[in-house]
């Protein structure tokens, strides 16, 4: 089992812990998930993601005309230090992992998930060639900070990233070591994600804990993404789902959507004769849960679709869920009934997110 | 009323004339996490022991709760499913789950006492 740099830390501080793609990851301390939720959305939280994948390929405009081969991303007009939510697809449209790719100087950076990232690099390895340098860090943490205090916190430690507006990254420095942030998350909140190396990234949580920001485990991290209405690899999207059935067209840059790429075909398909299931937020009535793999079924009792994330909402204080419906449920407030320990509990359609996310879309990108 | 008494899936019982009350160990809600569910037998029912006889979800996962003595359900706590955050606040106090008439007072007697449940409790956790 794999540990992260942080993995003492997180013992120090009570963690439990679980067995996630191959990491032992802290699932939460010793307040509980639904006390870090509200820290993370009210106040400070820190999140340990250095089990992500953080994949450099070095190169020029060469590379950008061979990552757009790749990847439905318009990389042309990305400017340096810009960063932007992708996938990699199969020819099929189906997702092999979503992930955040970044402009740097000297190339992309490329945020990968964890279970996916030795997949990930294999298939864009041998798409790319030999052509161009590409390594999967082993030495670089990656830390998400996360929440309405961490830019005043955050800035104390590292001056200058809060002049960052959110997707644009920087390199800064910390301890005189090179660190790389991007203003950027996945909880809904605004917030920073630092990539840092193994041997600084102890002192940088602990002087993040010392400003009064707190470690926040992955029990939290799924209910804040779900509330923020976004998508969990392997659950929400995966091999057999595409970006336009996920709900997610807006990631696909709207000046390559009659580009070449994998999946491109199906993409165009999709686009001209709609799709036949889409990702659409779910409400249960009352206080029952829909957990994952939970079926979903219309008033006759057929069934048109099933739950891929369900949890409680700790911030919106209800149930609430995520999932595929046959395209004639998409409709906000459409009735449904989820098949639960036997029974059936009657739910509706609802808007994602659930959350109303608050990124920092103000000032200028800077980065030193 | 009896002495508490703890059966292998974290619940405890104590029964005062031929009514049991049944709810979760203060260890098991520390295994759940955070309550956001409970569902409770109806009024009326026979359960058995071992059986199931609710539910109760957090943040993480469901997980059935049974009842370690056989009998008809004559009351269910509904405040406990109207706030679930009780059952983490006062687990053995004021978040019971259900009382019993209890079929046989014998089956009392194959549960544990405080003392075994928590040797029993720390055994499993390791």
């Amino acid at each position: 089992m794999n540990k992260t740099a942080l993995y003492q830390l997180h013992k120090k501080f009570n963690a439990k812990f679980v067995s996630f793609a191959g990491y032992e990851m802290p699932i939460q301390y010793k307040d509980g998930i639904i006390a870090e939720h509200n820290l993370t959305r009210k106040k400070s939280g820190i999140f340990d993601v250095s089990h992500m994948g953080q994949l450099f390929i070095l190169g020029d405009d060469k590379l950008t005309d061979k990552l757009q081969d790749i990847f439905p991303t318009d990389l042309k007009n990305l400017s340096v230090n810009q960063s932007r939510y992708s996938f990699l697809m199969n020819e099929n449209a189906g997702i092999y992992d979503d992930l955040i790719i970044t402009k740097i100087s000297n190339g992309y950076m490329i945020i990968l998930n964890a279970a996916c990232k030795e997949k990930d690099f294999e298939i864009i390895k041998s798409k790319l060639g030999e052509d161009f340098k590409i390594s999967l860090s082993k030495d670089l943490s990656l830390v998400a900070v996360q929440g309405p205090d961490s830019k005043n916190l955050i800035e104390k430690i590292i001056p200058g990233v809060n002049k960052l507006k959110f997707m644009f990254g920087g390199d800064f420095k910390f301890n005189s070591n090179k660190i790389y942030v991007t203003r950027s998350g996945y909880t809904g909140e605004d917030g920073f994600e630092i990539s840092i190396n193994n041997n600084d990234v102890v002192k940088f949580v602990e002087a993040l804990i010392s400003l009064g920001s707190n470690l926040i485990g992955l029990g939290a991290r799924d209910t804040l993404r779900l509330e923020a209405g976004l998508c969990l690899y392997g659950n929400d999207i995966d091999e057999n789902t595409s970006p336009l059935e996920a709900n997610l067209k807006w990631a696909i840059s709207k000046n390559r959507i009659n580009s070449n790429f994998p999946g491109s075909k199906q993409i165009q398909r999709q686009i001209n004769e709609g799709v036949t299931k889409l990702r659409v937020g779910i409400k249960p009535e009352g206080k029952i849960i829909a957990r994952e793999s939970t079926k979903i079924f219309d008033e006759n009792n057929n069934q048109i679709g099933k739950i891929t994330s369900g949890s409680f909402g700790p911030s919106v204080k209800s149930p609430i869920a995520m999932g595929y419906v046959n395209n004639t449920y998409t409709k906000e407030n459409t009735k449904i009934f989820l098949e639960i320990r036997g029974k059936k509990v009657s739910a509706s359609v609802c808007k994602l997110p659930f959350y109303k996310k608050n990124y920092h879309k103000g000032d200028v990108n800077v980065g030193s | 009323m009896s002495e508490v008494k703890f059966s292998k899936e974290h619940e405890w019982v104590t029964i005062k004339d031929d009514v049991a009350t049944i709810g979760i160990t203060k260890h098991a809600t520390e295994l759940l996490g955070d309550i956001v569910f409970a569902e409770l037998p109806e009024k009326g029912t026979s359960v058995t022991k071992d059986g199931t006889a609710g539910v109760v979800e957090s943040t993480k996962a469901a997980s059935d709760v049974y009842t370690p003595i056989s009998g008809e359900v004559v009351d269910t706590n509904q405040s406990i499913v109207d706030d679930p955050s009780k059952i983490n606040n006062d687990p053995e106090g004021d978040a019971w789950f259900f009382k019993l008439k209890v079929k046989d007072l014998n089956e009392i007697n194959s549960l544990m006492s405080r003392e075994e449940y928590e040797k029993f409790a720390k055994e499993s956790t390791n």
